[in-house]
């Protein structure tokens, strides 16, 4: 393993993206950047632009709207970078399924990484998810 | 042959060093007042790493070579302006008349180099952010360079570093004169403001305008502007220790009493940060231009009173 892929492991920069999510996912985003969670420990920084990102975290249930603009997003982001898909919308569609305006869930859209199921998942479960995808790269 | 030691050495090894280690004191201590546990150590080295390894990636419309220099050149007024720090706080006869002036230039490129990447990136929030950063910089330089002014005129009027360290040796600390201390204030809130942190982070608000200039850079042009922020985090603190704290030595018992000046001047400027809200570009222009002038002229009448 290089150095750069370790200094990726031990620094990544998470952009938080909801494509129509109904905002309780990303509650529990924020919620893993309180003092309770804190997941600065692991150098982990939310940032604001996707040029500075390594983890793409999508949330929500990609609506048509949406969907030319995930993979803009995807265009831009620097590579390496990763795809995390967080809550039952984005993995799939939940219960917006058989919605006109939701077409395909995520991983139909953009490469996905890793997979957190919940609705909405708890903290845990995406420090949980996070520790998999890091494992994931290791290997 | 020398002065090439110390522009690598000095310049910017060491100062490069310190300043990742001063970007992990902010952090860290930012965490502690918010009850949270901190970064590892070496975290501001580890993104600096990992930015370099990454795509760099140039948007369609914005005027490259302008986009690829501009980190580049305040990168360099950095490095130049520490290597001239150094020089004269280790030998105070390595100086010029003069060569305060010529650092105050020198700390003002990496704020312009902001600026340059930001209009030539050609993104919104960017030419926003990079505005903001204009006038930021309109703001503060007045009062920088009267509490400057104050310390010169205190020193009798030596313009060297060199000469002002001297003075200190002799006569005791700048800052323990009434113009002295007053000077300090008004500059402790400049370098606030030239760092770009909070109240005055304006130019990079990332909650408003996403971080404003730096949006659209990514891998090794953003890992540089980092450099050169975690070395203005030393490199300020250092200026203002050597104008009005007499400079820092390293011999002995000595090298303790440095740290403690530094990592007080640091420990002040992260409570300031993180005890305040942002203040609006128009807040920031009232207060530079208002109450922080006035101290600074205060503070030169003063000296030239000989308090
Ligand atoms: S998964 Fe549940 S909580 Fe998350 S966006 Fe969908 S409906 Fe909301």
């Amino acid at each position: 393993m290089g150095i750069k892929l370790k200094a990726l492991l031990k620094s990544p920069w998470v952009f938080h993206l909801s494509t129509g999510s109904c905002n309780n996912c990303d509650i529990e985003i924020l919620d893993c950047l309180t003092p309770r969670f804190d997941i600065e420990r692991f150098g982990m920084v939310l940032v604001g632009s996707i040029r500075h990102a390594d983890v793409l975290l999508v949330t929500g249930s990609a609506n048509r709207k949406c969907i030319p603009k995930i993979k803009k997003l995807y265009e831009q982001a620097p590579k390496p970078c990763l795809v995390v898909a967080i809550g039952e919308c984005a993995l799939s569609r939940g219960m917006f399924i058989n919605s006109y305006n939701c077409p395909v869930p995520v991983d139909k859209i953009i490469p996905v990484d890793v997979y957190i199921p919940g609705c909405p998942p708890k903290p845990e479960a995406i420090i949980a998810g996070i520790v998999k995808l890091i494992g994931k790269i290791k290997k | 042959m020398s002065y090439i030691f110390y522009l690598i050495v000095y310049g910017f090894l060491l100062t490069a060093a310190l300043g990742l280690l001063a970007s992990w004191v902010d952090r860290k201590l930012t965490a502690r007042v918010q009850y949270r546990v901190g970064p590892p150590l070496l975290q501001p080295l580890i993104d600096i790493i990992k930015l370099s390894g990454k795509e760099t990636l140039i948007p369609k419309d914005s005027q490259k070579m302008l986009f690829l220099s501009a980190p580049v050149i305040g990168f360099a007024g950095c490095v130049l302006a520490s290597t001239l720090l150094w020089m004269n706080n280790i030998n105070t006869q390595n100086t010029f008349i003069g060569d305060i002036i010529v650092l105050i230039y020198l700390l003002v490129i990496p704020s312009l180099s902001i600026m340059l990447g930001g209009f030539s990136s050609g993104n919104l929030y960017a030419g926003i952010g990079a505005s903001r950063e204009m006038k930021l910089i309109l703001s503060y330089e007045l009062p920088f360079i009267l509490s400057v002014l104050a310390v010169v005129i205190h020193s009798h009027f030596s313009i060297k570093l060199g000469g002002i360290l001297n003075f200190q040796s002799q006569n005791g600390f700048v800052i323990g004169s009434y113009s002295g201390a007053l000077a300090f204030l008004a500059m402790l809130m400049c370098v606030q403001a030239k760092l770009g942190l909070v109240p005055f982070d304006v130019a990079e608000a990332e909650t408003e305008i996403i971080s404003g200039p730096l949006i659209e850079y990514s891998g090794a042009a953003l890992a540089i502007y980092r450099l050169t922020k975690n070395m203005l985090l030393f490199l300020l603190p250092f200026f203002m220790v050597i104008l009005f704290l007499g400079g820092m030595r390293f011999d002995g018992i000595n090298i303790l009493y440095s740290a403690l000046k530094y990592t007080g001047i640091l420990a002040l400027i992260v409570v300031i940060r993180n005890t305040n809200p942002r203040v609006r570009i128009d807040q920031a222009m009232r207060f530079f231009w208002g109450p922080v002038t006035i101290l600074a002229v205060i503070a030169v009448i003063l000296a030239i009173k000989g308090l």
